[in-house]
């Protein structure tokens, strides 16, 4: 089947999609967008986790006809052509980034949690993190890098 | 595999009358699982997102009426004021992206002996709204699971969504799992009290269904019919008694996630806790606990 939806602004046709095919294989393999990591495909792990209409979702369980007409923003589209999202500048200044599986899934994750809580508690970043597993075990570096974004304030974010 | 999407509830009835074997599809947060792993392969997906009136809640009568596709995101942001037991419930389903997703409607549809939005629909007293071409009918939700992961929807038939009434007393939801997040129950309950009036239990992941505790209902609301307006401290033994009660009323079995003689303590647990949590509230609620 045909699967028409909007990708970081840019209008995109999927083909041949299979019935049954994830949102999340749409875009790494019919799109070519990996940022997207694809690891648990059960909402376990967090490393899928993109944008669908404002909200953010594993999309590992979004079936690919579930996104027909929606708007989705992936971990490529956060940045400013070179010009990083200030989450994506928190984790590199903090260090926050071991392998590197996670991190795109946890980008969007920080992305929307600073959106809508700009000065968030600790509790409200581990809670808002929970879904996000990183095997390194780097949370110190990353919960640093979720501070630090906060403390620089919104300036810039998309 | 054919992949069906109304957008209108009609069209979605006449889709299941005309393919019983569709498998209903909502966050996907179940059923994607399945289907990623290879365990489900129905010859049809009936995605049900695209139907607006089933992501609508509205007061209808005495009780409120919340469609099947309403998120537990929603149900924490929209409706932890009257429905305070399965909004807590939702706040420990999976993680943000878990609740963005997944509904009650689908928790339902799963009908998993663990599934968290079972309790406290349970202990509310709540009716399943079941919908065919042929037309509609009402569950209660005790009638509706007939087993592990099975329940009494005909083939042709879809969740429209589920009636409660609003919360007129103190209502917990308590789970016990191996981390606070990301987990499946061990074992979990929910306690609404209607002062008054009587007492709701939810008992999850101890048995082959969701399981109310009838005894320990009826026991609790016969303690109580002299302390709704008194209240006055619960003794001791009353609450102990009502855990008893709560923890027998289940049918656990030893699996990977614990042992049937630990989901009986851990009933005993939590039902002790909520009690005690409730109690205070109502006792907060009027001239203070004695």
């Amino acid at each position: 089947m045909r699967v028409e939806l909007t990708v970081n602004g840019e209008p995109q046709v999927a083909d041949d999609v299979w019935e049954g095919e994830s949102l999340l294989y749409v875009l790494r393999e019919r799109l070519g967008l990996p940022g997207a990591k694809n690891a648990c495909e059960q909402g376990e792990c967090g490393s899928c986790t993109v944008y669908l209409d404002g909200t953010v979702v594993c999309a590992c369980l979004v079936a690919a006809g579930q996104a027909e007409g929606a708007e989705v923003v992936t971990v490529e589209g956060l940045a400013d052509g070179d010009a990083l999202d200030p989450v994506q500048r928190a984790f590199l200044d903090a260090g926050a980034v071991q392998c590197g599986f996670c991190t795109p899934g946890l980008v969007v994750a920080v992305h929307d949690l600073l959106a809508r809580t700009p000065d968030p508690a600790e509790a409200d970043v581990r809670e808002a993190l929970a879904g996000n597993l990183c095997r390194c075990t780097g949370y110190e570096h990353i919960l640093a890098a979720v501070r630090l974004a906060a403390e620089r304030g919104g300036e810039g974010r998309s | 595999m054919r992949f069906l999407r109304p957008h209108t509830w009609a069209e979605a009835l006449g889709a299941k009358a005309e393919f019983p074997d569709a498998l209903p599809l909502m966050g996907g947060t179940d059923v994607m699982v399945d289907v990623n792993f290879g365990r489900a392969r129905p010859n049809a997906l009936l995605d049900l997102t695209a139907i607006p009136e089933l992501r609508t809640w509205a007061p209808d009568g005495d009780a409120l009426r919340v469609g099947a596709g309403v998120t537990y995101a929603r149900l924490v942001s929209e409706l932890a004021d009257r429905l305070p037991a399965l909004a807590a419930a939702s706040r420990t389903v999976g993680s943000p992206q878990i609740r963005n997703r997944g509904t009650a409607g689908g928790n339902l549809g799963s009908a998993s002996p663990a599934g968290d939005a079972h309790p406290p629909l349970l202990a509310g007293g709540a009716e399943v709204e079941l919908e065919s071409v042929r037309g509609a009918r009402r569950v209660a939700v005790e009638e509706f699971f007939a087993g592990p992961k099975r329940s009494v929807l005909e083939p042709d038939e879809l969740i429209a969504g589920f009636r409660a009434r609003p919360a007129t007393g103190p209502q917990y939801f308590a789970k016990v799992g191996t981390r606070n997040a990301m987990v499946i129950a061990v074992c979990s309950f929910a306690l609404a009290l209607r002062p008054g009036e009587g007492v709701g239990t939810g008992i999850g992941s101890a048995g082959p269904t969701p399981l109310r505790a009838y005894a320990a209902e009826e026991f609790l609301a016969g303690e109580l019919a002299d302390r709704w307006e008194k209240r006055d401290a619960l003794p001791g033994p009353v609450i102990g008694e009502f855990a008893e009660l709560v923890a027998g009323a289940a049918r656990p079995i030893d699996d990977v996630r614990g042992t049937a003689d630990y989901r009986a303590h851990v009933l005993r647990v939590l039902a002790r806790r909520t009690l005690t949590w409730a109690w205070a509230d109502h006792c907060e609620g009027g001239a203070g606990c004695a």
